[in-house]
């Protein structure tokens, strides 16, 4: 079995508190602090990755070359681009609900973060363990959408109005079919906690052991999670050939770089919960049987297979985007509420279906 | 055209018959029976698409005169009406016969002071609302900087219209609301990405749903016409590359043309078939970067780069013979300012043969996408009554089933010698227009394969003289440019500069039919519409 980070989080706990004599309620609270810092760094770098990455991509597709000129392969380029926006001016404007208009943006962001606590990132490195995990992850990105209506509504402003209603539309439609297809593999896994999920997968990744209606909630999910990031072809509420920016156009500075960043994150977050459900967390690849290739696979440790499979279905998203045309808002609400929920609720039947006749791999 | 001078002589007892120098007839006709004799123009002699109305001031009179052309027959023939009253000048509106009229007739208002009674929209079209004077009127002074100081308040606009009617004998000014007291209207330009240039939707939605536009042009107004009064006529030139940047060398083409004909200039066959195959380059690189920026606009970013790549080998081709990549101010009185780059014929083969390759890209990634289909069929339809009502000409008028392409119509140059079809369909919506323009993109370039081996030997400027000087007359010239009929209208008073000359661009019918064709459509759709219209707003501003 490969190494368990709990080893390592588990000593570090005992150092604190046996060997260094700490009293219990300040081990906690520095672990929490120390946890903090981490989950901020990761953030960070994450986002700067995928700032970088995406336009690399973007470059690629479109027969350019993309950053090149900050740095080694414009490299600081990403750096660079974060360190501006966090010097930039934080225009205040006249007419505006100013408490709401600023707490919009960390609404934001502190919904993406708690979404990240409960990522599997790599065998025992998981920041909280409990048993609704994956009905906790859900529970959160909701709160995101309560960002973006507030910050269309308190600008003041006819575009980031309309560009709010749509996000709200669109996010509270296609969090139900996110919600369907998770549940479709809740089922398969029969356990809401995070760990649990990934240990199921030991053997074989849910999307292959699922037989089809893994693969028809995958497709759903995929689609329902581009949605849900805002991202194309489904970026209605930004559509910058119709409302400018959006709900976000009134805001400049790091107001705007949390709106930023979220975006990226939450692109992450929507493939590290694809990578949890369908593609085994941090599990490596097993084929059953193949005990030589199984232990090859085991050597590459747990973290690096969290995060190359989300980033290889990011790019999938990426690709996306800078492949399809926009939708217009009432093929978007077409889309949700006449195909994808009702091949959901199917799937859904069809999974139960599948797993009480025990015909799962 | 006997057969219309026999109807309307009949009909219409006081009209007078008389040709311009083109061999245009023109009727003449006093106000009173001009609204009677535009329903029979349009019923009974198939005058059915009105190219444009010029406004005149002839010192004592102020004038209208109306082209129109027939789109059976192709025929042209033109109206001139007239009024002595330069303290209430009062000409009956024609815009209940042809739509276009309308904004054509506030045109003529903006410029002249032209009141057209029972015109739905007597306001300024490109001025702002509290200009004072007509600038067109021979007795205006721009010299004088008190008239219309420029102002530092933000500007002024009103949420009424002027409507002149009769009653009891008497004009009466009435006004009337541009839009219902609870509507939502959100402004959409002048800045804004999708308007491409500075133009404003005044949009009144319903949710997403459309229910009135407004649109307020005049941003870009830079009085070309009145500009051009004052400059002799090689000068007037430079101004047609800063219309429709993109039809440039066909803008031109006309003017050179009509220059010519007036003065009597023969050219060489060697600047006429330069002249069209940087037509038709510049047709083909027009349509790229219609589908590029339209395709940006509809959220697939990507297919601007793909376009873009083959409108930059174009942009070379055109820097190295014109020494520009923009305005490029080629073809003069007489030719063409330069002869080809010795490179030219090898340029143009290597577009030649990447080109095809390049459409069939586009329709892959682009014109089979359900999404795209979705977005783009059955959206913003114009049928083609309406295109010829509201006279949008070009590929979007093409789109709706009818045949308006002057290189057909009314062939100039050497067009009635080559071998090329004229683009149509029948759908009249953004997918027709957006097809459309990919099937012209294939006719010019077989245009091209035509000519790019027979470029004759010769001179590629004749020589004309130094100060050009017209006779006395009126002169009407059409071609095509990349976005429909551009037609110019010279007076000369046998000076050398001209006395009137009027500009007809295709994009102000297109935006005038943008209202039409928006009602009850989403927002969204407003982008796709416009972006399939394609129109240029320094065109329409002129």
């Amino acid at each position: 079995m490969e190494y368990s980070f709990a080893n390592l989080t588990g000593a570090f706990h005992n150092l604190l508190l046996d060997t260094l004599g700490i009293p219990g309620w300040l081990t906690t609270t520095i672990e929490c602090v120390l946890i903090g810092l981490g989950m901020l760094l990761a953030y960070s770098l994450l986002a700067l990755f995928y700032i970088y990455f995406e336009r690399k991509v973007c470059a690629a597709f479109q027969c350019r070359l993309g950053p090149n000129r900050v740095g080694p392969f414009g490299l600081l380029q990403a750096i660079a681009d974060m360190f501006k926006i966090l010097i930039k001016e934080l225009i205040h404007l006249n007419h505006i609900d100013r408490f709401l208009f600023a707490l919009a943006p960390y609404l934001v962001i502190i919904a993406s973060m708690l979404c990240f606590a409960v990522l599997p990132w790599g065998n025992g490195l998981q920041i909280i363990d409990f048993n609704i995990g994956i009905f906790f992850l859900l529970a959160c990105s909701s709160i995101g959408v309560l960002g973006i209506l507030l910050a269309g509504w308190s600008s003041n402003n006819k575009f980031t109005l309309i560009g709010a209603l749509r996000s709200g539309a669109q996010m509270v439609s296609y969090e139900l079919s996110i919600g369907i297809s998770v549940i479709t593999m809740v089922c398969l896994a029969g356990t809401m906690n995070v760990p649990e999920i990934v240990q199921a997968q030991d053997h074989l990744w849910f999307i292959f052991s699922g037989h089809v209606p893994a693969l028809i909630a995958f497709i759903i999910y995929i689609i329902a999670g581009t949605a849900e990031t805002n991202r194309g072809p489904f970026d209605l509420p930004e559509a910058e050939s119709e409302l400018t920016a959006g709900y976000h156009t009134e805001y400049s500075g790091i107001h705007f770089g949390f709106f930023y960043l979220a975006e990226y994150l939450n692109l992450f977050i929507v493939s590290g919960v694809a990578t949890l459900l369908f593609f085994g967390g941090w599990m490596p690849l097993h084929i059953p049987g193949w005990e030589g290739f199984n232990a090859v696979m085991d050597f590459i440790p747990s973290i690096i297979w969290f995060i190359a499979k989300a980033v290889i279905i990011s790019f999938v998203i990426i690709w996306f985007k800078w492949t399809f045309p926009r939708l217009r808002i009432d093929q978007l609400m077409a889309l949700e509420w006449k195909y994808l929920l009702p091949f959901g609720l199917f799937n859904l039947v069809l999974m139960t279906l599948v797993i009480t006749f025990g015909w799962t791999l | 055209m006997a057969n219309i001078q026999d109807t309307i002589a009949k009909k219409f007892p006081a009209a007078a018959f008389a040709a311009d120098n083109s061999a245009i007839p023109q009727i003449t006709i006093d106000d009173a029976n001009l609204h009677s004799l535009a329903l029979c123009l349009r019923d009974d002699c198939g005058m059915d698409y009105l190219v444009t109305i010029v406004g005149v001031d002839h010192g004592q009179s102020l004038g209208a005169i109306y082209y129109l052309m027939s789109t059976t027959t192709h025929e042209l023939c033109s109206v001139a009406v007239s009024t002595s009253n330069r303290e209430h000048p009062y000409i009956h509106s024609v815009a209940d016969v042809w739509h276009i009229a309308e904004i054509f007739e506030r045109e003529v208002y903006d410029f002249f002071g032209i009141i057209f009674v029972n015109n739905p929209d007597m306001r300024r079209l490109f001025l702002s609302i509290d200009w004072k004077g007509f600038p067109l009127r021979k007795d205006y002074d721009d010299q004088d900087p008190k008239l219309n100081p420029i102002s530092i308040e933000s500007e002024r606009q009103s949420d009424f219209t002027d409507v002149y009617v009769e009653k009891n004998g008497k004009v009466v000014k009435t006004e009337r609301a541009i839009f219902q007291p609870d509507d939502f209207v959100v402004n959409i330009g002048p800045q804004h990405p999708a308007t491409h240039g500075v133009l404003r939707f005044r949009t009144a939605v319903d949710g997403e749903t459309i229910k009135k536009i407004d649109v307020y042009m005049g941003y870009i107004h830079r009085g070309v016409e009145k500009l051009c009064e004052k400059l002799n006529y090689p000068q007037t030139l430079h101004f047609l590359d800063r219309l429709d940047y993109f039809s440039g060398h066909n803008y031109h083409h006309c003017l050179c043309n009509l220059y010519e004909k007036a003065a009597g200039i023969e050219i060489s066959r060697r600047a006429k078939v330069i002249r069209v195959l940087m037509d038709e380059l510049a047709r083909i690189a027009s349509h790229c970067l219609f589908i590029g920026t339209y395709c940006m606009d509809l959220g697939a970013t990507t297919m601007l780069f793909y376009t873009l790549r083959v409108r930059e080998q174009i942009l070379d081709i055109m820097e190295k013979t014109c020494g520009a990549r923009m305005t490029f101010n080629y073809p003069c009185i007489g030719g063409v300012m330069q002869d080809l780059h010795e490179d030219f014929v090898k340029d143009v083969k290597a577009l030649l043969a990447v080109l095809p390759a390049n459409i069939k890209e586009y329709n892959k990634i682009f014109t089979g996408n359900v999404i795209a289909k979705n977005r783009m069929e059955g959206v913003g339809t114009l049928s083609r009554e309406d295109a010829i009502a509201y006279g949008v000409t070009g590929p979007s008028g093409r789109a709706s089933g009818w045949a308006c392409d002057v290189r057909k119509t009314r062939p100039y140059s050497i067009y009635s010698e080559l071998d090329f079809e004229e683009c149509l369909a029948t759908e009249g919506d953004s997918m027709a227009r957006f097809k459309v323009r990919i099937a012209e993109m294939e006719q010019s370039a077989r245009i091209i394969e035509q000519l790019i081996d027979n470029i004759p030997e010769g001179e590629y400027c004749v020589k004309v003289p130094k100060v050009l000087k017209l006779p006395a007359g009126q002169w009407f010239e059409m071609v095509e440019g990349c976005r429909g009929t551009f037609a110019i209208y010279l007076e000369s008073d046998g000076g050398t500069k001209p006395a009137r000359l009027k500009i007809a661009p295709p994009c102000l019918p297109l935006a005038a039919v943008v209202d039409h064709i928006t009602q009850g459509s989403k927002i969204a759709d407003l982008i796709t519409i416009g972006g399939s219209l394609d129109y240029i707003v320094p065109d329409m501003d002129r």
